[in-house]
């Protein structure tokens, strides 16, 4: 599970937080209501986990809610891995 | 009654929302042509105010030109009113097909089409050309109709970070295995004024089998030059694959769009787009009015010459008169203030001073970065700049805010 976390933040914050942005992700940040992800390049992110994790993500389930920490990622994906 | 009360109401509740998050867009009256000088109703009822406007996209102060209002009177006298019809049924006239040719030629694209507004061919164009095995990498910036036009489309899709072709040629790299790549960015970003460097878009795309679209709303009629665009400013005007483009902005302003490129593609979007296949024809005056301009652009540069000219001498006057402008070149100056609240503020205050400015922040930008967009225009003349920037530095010392950079205003005012 922690490892998961560590596998989903590294992702997060090479994806899409840029050298000089001054915002810190941890694992409860805020990351589509803050602004850091957008609904738009969330994209990115469902697709790095179905291939990470070899998992279908439903778009009712790809949802801003689903995505909005790292913590709550991880909770869906291992819903699927059960 | 189906609309009940409780249907009312809900509705009620979600404006109500609107208003509480405080991003209600309020309502705002112009009783006058468009121009530098605008009379304004504002807010609605009050006694209308002439104000000297920032905040529109008539780059080249083209929207109440003389010579483009007669073309427009002569294309409504000579072709009517309307089509009543799409462009394939019973829509196309001669001069749409002369205007389609002019663009072309006015863009160096091999054929182009018309739509209502770029907002149309932006939604139509990915769904024509792309199938479910190819892919889309979309700066993350790109205008919101491109965003939409890109969820339409049956083809995949993903993001590089705005401008960063480290982490565009990431993702080139890691869609090798798709049918086809497109690469899609602004020329100008809207909300940024952000030049995109499409030289290094056009080296990556041809390293990694890629095709580009490029959306020239802001750009068209000024960024070059000759004006043709960020393609010409960065000399790739044979490596760019599709163009979109509005006449809505620089090119007159009235309305229209188009989708000009390799002649295949045009030709797909000819066939198979929805907007094209299921909205009206642009309406003959306009499209006389386009004409024209396309001509007035093709003659001289005078035009975008002296919007250079306005645009150099605002950004220099708001930077000596220390306000936190975002560096760059284009006409599309954002004054950042990072807090919703300030920009909305500040914008209040220019208004008294008779400069029509708004506030932007989220969700129209990242949240955090709220901004007052200055848009400058040829038909500025340089005492109006000079009062715009007299004014930008009267409110910022109201405000406390003259020579503070970004880490002081969001220490002073929060994000």
């Amino acid at each position: 599970m922690d490892e998961m976390k560590d596998v989903v933040l590294e992702y997060v914050v090479d994806e899409y937080v840029d050298e000089d942005d001054d915002v810190e992700v941890g694992f409860d940040t805020a990351l589509i209501s803050s602004g850091i992800v957008d609904s738009f390049s969330m994209v990115s992110l469902k697709v790095f986990l179905e291939k990470k994790y070899d998992i279908t993500l439903a778009d009712n389930e790809a949802t801003p809610e689903a995505f909005n920490t790292v913590t709550s990622i991880v909770e869906l994906v291992n819903k699927h891995l059960g | 009654m189906a609309y009940s009360d409780k249907t009312r109401q809900a509705f009620v509740d979600d404006i109500g929302a609107i208003k509480e998050k405080g991003i209600f867009k309020e309502k705002r009256f112009i009783c006058s042509p468009q121009g530098a000088a605008i009379r304004v109703e504002y807010p609605e009822g009050s006694p209308q105010e002439e104000v000297l406007n920032f905040c529109a996209n008539n780059y080249l102060g083209l929207s109440s030109h003389a010579d483009v209002i007669k073309a427009a009177h002569e294309g409504l006298d000579s072709r009517g009113y309307g089509m009543s019809s799409v462009r394939f049924i019973c829509g196309t006239q001669d001069i749409h097909r002369e205007l389609q040719d002019k663009m072309s030629s006015f863009l160096g694209m091999e054929d182009t089409l018309l739509f209502p507004s770029c907002m149309d061919a932006n939604a139509g164009v990915f769904e024509s050309i792309l199938e479910p095995e190819d892919v889309i990498i979309a700066d993350r910036l790109i205008h919101a109709s491109l965003v939409d036009g890109i969820r339409l489309c049956s083809a995949q899709y993903d993001t590089f970070k705005h401008m960063n072709m480290k982490h565009l040629a990431k993702k080139l790299e890691l869609h090798q295995d798709k049918r086809h790549r497109l690469i899609v960015t602004d020329g100008v970003f809207s909300m940024d004024g952000d030049l995109c460097p499409l030289d290094e878009v056009c080296e990556l795309a041809e390293k990694y089998d890629a095709m580009v679209l490029v959306d020239e709303s802001h750009a068209s009629g000024f960024i070059g030059r000759t004006g043709r665009g960020t393609h010409e400013h960065f000399d790739v005007m044979d490596r760019i694959d599709i163009i979109t483009t509005t006449f809505g902005k620089a090119l007159g302003g009235a309305s229209g769009g188009c989708v000009s490129g390799r002649k295949e593609l045009i030709e797909l979007c000819r066939q198979k787009a929805r907007p094209y296949l299921f909205s009206n024809s642009m309406a003959p005056p306009i499209v006389a009015g386009s004409i024209k301009v396309i001509d007035v652009l093709s003659k001289t540069t005078e035009r975008r010459d002296k919007l250079e000219v306005n645009t150099q001498r605002f950004r220099e006057g708001m930077t000596s008169a220390g306000l936190n402008i975002r560096p760059g070149v284009t006409p599309i100056v954002p004054v950042m203030l990072y807090n919703a609240k300030l920009a909305n503020d500040i914008a209040r205050d220019m208004y008294a001073e008779g400069i029509y400015v708004i506030g932007f922040f989220f969700p129209v930008v990242a949240a955090g970065a709220a901004r007052i967009r200055v848009q400058l225009s040829a038909a500025h003349e340089i005492e109006h700049i000079d009062k715009c920037v007299a004014a930008f530095a009267k409110v910022g010392e109201k405000y406390g805010i003259i020579g503070m950079d970004k880490k002081a205003i969001i220490d002073k005012y929060g994000m």
